[in-house]
């Protein structure tokens, strides 16, 4: 894939892309949701930076800009639109790949496009107006405009566009192969998209039935624990929804991209169940801190929190099972001998290899997060933002940007050259150096007590604070180096979007191993899991839900005087 | 569905491994009653001066036993209230001597606020129509830093106060 040929003829582009990866009219959809998510990328860094520098007591913003609203920016761009683009994107691309798309159903994946980014412009106005301070989390009784909340809830409409979509993709494709297991990848997003559907409920649920009409002033008050345990039912599958994705990346395209087999096709599906069954009744983990909730069902999702790390121990095993045997495959021995067979200066390979290695701290910084007593510690604290900037901000994306290394060139008809493989390298190493900083940082002020949150504070010249600042100093400097990372990136894009050389670049499916077993029908059992998921998430929320209810004391009354929004 | 040897090692350690700290918070929270705080007691959030703990008079710290203290605090954007001192100054410091058995009960009169006694075990999230409460023992001297650590609005940052604990 290094050396690119000559430059292929524009007429030659239409059949190249059948062969090589996808047909135009789903290669055009999926780049869509692509620039969508690399504007983000650009704009949410940018609040990134400028958020580290407010943090150091030495910059200030401009215009009258608020940090708040900055910080809103950030995470409403990045935690929620670019994922959110970049995943609905990617996963087009692979349901195209393995069981196609028709014409009926592009059209749909197109309004889902348009409603998702109707809904993303409404929602940014309100914020770029300064209406709607509330951050990513909008927890009442803050009130955002009314706009705020009705722009998101077109994104999830729009999202739930796209499940049924690829719902109907992959049951349409099970109907006319009764009795095969179905495709790997297509089998991954579907459950993908069915962890998104049963979690957005919840986060629907709470937006129109509570925060609408409440900004709406059709009701005067609001129930705020209902309205946080919709929002956190929701948050935590949340990060298994971009979790997953990167998983889809690892199990079946590395094995491909390293010159190797899937390890097990049925390990693979195991896991992506467990994820189902596991990542949805766990909410109340980041309610642990919290009146108003029974501490016996906060034990109980604690315990369905752990065992949502047996999948992700499962995926370790199967990564390194599918790096020791590629190696050993090409002739490489002795105990870690094997690690030299792995194409190390393959961009493709090497991002997500980083990305890896970061969710080893990443997974056990989680677990504590999760334990019972130990969140007492961190809870709110930017420990905690330490922790998702390593899970989400480098596991997921360095693996996305792995994935974009072939994807973007496979969806514009071009070629990932030597040029963009080194800068890809360069851009990785940048990365990693500017999270180790950055995250370090926030990990141990965390520890010491530094909230998250927060802008620039000597809290009244307290001796605590003054210990904080010389690491809010460190995380100025990873935040400057990731956004160097940042602008890298958005180059790399932009080069595989329009300089790149035409070509026909590989789109990378693993097959899986020859001595491996046939996959159990059982993992093709719909309704088994779907059903078994809802048992668990009524399991766990059926009783604490009706008692929240039934205890609730007088609703709140909005507002909007402390986000600065009159 | 088979299982590699080596899979099946580590699936037994790692889930033996995550049972173990199970069992340990477990015991932690049911034997021996570390809880995270989770107080059930419900109040009007537009009339928290309804409830006792948090009349004007009886915000603050209260000696209620020999080494007993109960502290009182009203949270609002982007407030503390521990009461007024003689003077009718607002208190922003608090002292309690080492050792002492301390109950923080608080609430918010507006939208939700953190409660973290930075370098403590003491953080729980203020949430309006409920009381929070949290009992510990202060036994290291310092001065420790009171500060809201949930997003209340812009002046979120500059919403603190200070707890003395002074050796006697
Ligand atoms: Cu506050």
């Amino acid at each position: 894939m290094m050396n690119h040929s000559t430059a292929s003829k524009p007429a030659d582009q239409g059949l190249l892309a059948r062969k090589a990866g996808l047909p135009a009219k789903d290669a055009k959809l999926s780049m869509a949701h692509m620039y969508v998510a690399f504007i983000s990328l650009l704009i949410g860094g940018l609040m990134g930076l400028l958020q580290v520098l407010v943090r150091t007591g030495k910059m200030t913003l401009p215009f009258g800009i608020d940090y708040y609203q900055v910080l809103t920016v950030h995470g409403v761009i990045l935690a929620l639109v670019l994922t959110t683009f970049f995943i609905i994107g990617f996963q087009y691309a692979l349901m195209s790949k393995t069981v196609g798309m028709s014409d009926g159903e592009r059209k749909w994946a197109w309004i889902s496009f348009y409603v998702m980014l109707i809904g993303t412009v409404v929602t940014a106005v309100m914020i770029l107006l300064g209406k709607a301070n509330v951050l990513y989390t909008f927890y009442a009784p803050l009130q955002a405009h009314p706009l705020f909340y009705i722009g998101l809830a077109l994104v999830v409409v729009g999202s739930w566009i796209a499940v049924f979509v690829n719902l109907h993709q992959f049951f349409k494709w099970k109907k006319q192969h009764r009795g095969e297991v179905s495709p790997l990848l297509a089998f991954m997003v579907a459950i993908n998209m069915i962890i998104w559907f049963i979690s957005t409920l919840g986060v629907a649920a709470t937006v129109v039935i509570q925060l609408i009409p409440w900004s709406l002033g059709l009701v005067d008050e609001i129930n705020v624990l209902v309205s946080r345990t919709l929002f956190w039912y929701f948050g935590h599958p949340l990060v298994y929804f971009w979790l997953l994705p990167a998983y889809m990346a690892w199990y079946a395209i590395i094995p491909k991209i390293i010159g190797g087999k899937i390890f097990s096709d049925s390990l693979a599906r195991l896991a992506f169940i467990m994820f189902l069954l596991f990542s949805i009744p766990v909410g109340f983990h980041h309610q642990l801190l919290e009146p108003g909730i029974d501490p016996f069902w906060k034990y109980i999702q604690v315990v369905l929190t752990f065992a949502v790390a047996i999948p992700s121990l499962l995926t370790a095993f199967s990564m390194f099972a599918t790096f020791e045997s590629a190696g050993r495959a090409k002739g490489y021995t002795g105990l870690f001998g094997f690690m030299r067979g792995l194409p190390w200066k393959d961009v493709r390979f090497f991002a997500p290899f980083v990305g890896m290695l970061a969710f080893v701290p990443a997974g056990a910084g989680g677990l504590i997060n999760a334990s019972h007593q130990l969140n007492q510690v961190v809870h709110n604290t930017i420990w905690v933002t330490g922790h998702f900037h390593l899970t989400l901000a480098t596991t997921v994306i360095l693996t996305f940007f792995g994935i974009s290394y072939w994807l973007i060139p496979v969806l514009t008809g071009r070629k990932l050259n030597a040029h963009i493989n080194r800068l890809g390298i360069i851009q990785t190493i940048v990365w990693s150096i500017g999270m180790f900083i950055m995250s370090g940082a926030m990990h141990i002020a965390g520890l010491l007590g530094a909230p998250r949150r927060s802008s620039y504070s000597e809290y009244g010249g307290s001796e605590q604070a003054m210990e904080w600042i010389g690491y809010q100093y460190a995380q100025a400097i990873g935040g400057s180096i990731l956004f160097i990372g940042i602008l890298l990136m958005v180059y790399i894009f932009v080069y595989m979007t329009f300089f790149a050389p035409k070509g026909q670049e590989e789109f990378p499916m693993a097959e899986t191993a020859e001595d491996a077993l046939p996959t159990p029908m059982v993992f093709e059992n719909w309704k088994l899991w779907i059903g078994l998921a809802v048992a668990l998430i009524l399991f766990a929320y059926t009783i604490p839900f009706i008692d929240i209810i039934q205890n609730s004391p007088p609703g709140s009354p909005p507002f909007k005087w402390p986000i600065g929004y009159n | 569905m088979h299982l590699h040897r080596y899979e099946k090692i580590w699936i037994i350690f790692g889930t033996g491994a995550l049972l173990a700290f199970l069992i340990i918070l477990g015991i932690g929270a049911f034997y021996q009653g570390s809880q995270p705080p989770s107080c059930m007691v419900t109040i009007d959030p537009q009339n928290v001066q309804a409830h006792e703990a948090f009349k004007e008079e009886n915000l603050g710290l209260n000696q209620v036993g020999e080494n007993e203290y109960v502290v009182n605090i009203l949270a609002s954007a982007f407030n503390y209230d521990l009461g007024k001192d003689e003077n009718g100054a607002p208190v922003k410091t608090i002292r309690i001597p080492a050792g002492a058995k301390v109950t923080f009960q608080a609430t918010t009169s507006d939208v939700i606020h953190g409660f973290e006694l930075a370098g403590t075990n003491v953080n729980m999230m203020l949430e309006p129509g409920y009381i929070s409460e949290y009992e510990t023992t202060m036994d290291n001297p310092g001065t420790y830093t009171l500060i809201c650590n949930e997003y209340c609005g812009t002046g979120h940052h500059l919403m603190y106060a200070t707890v003395e604990v002074y050796e006697e």
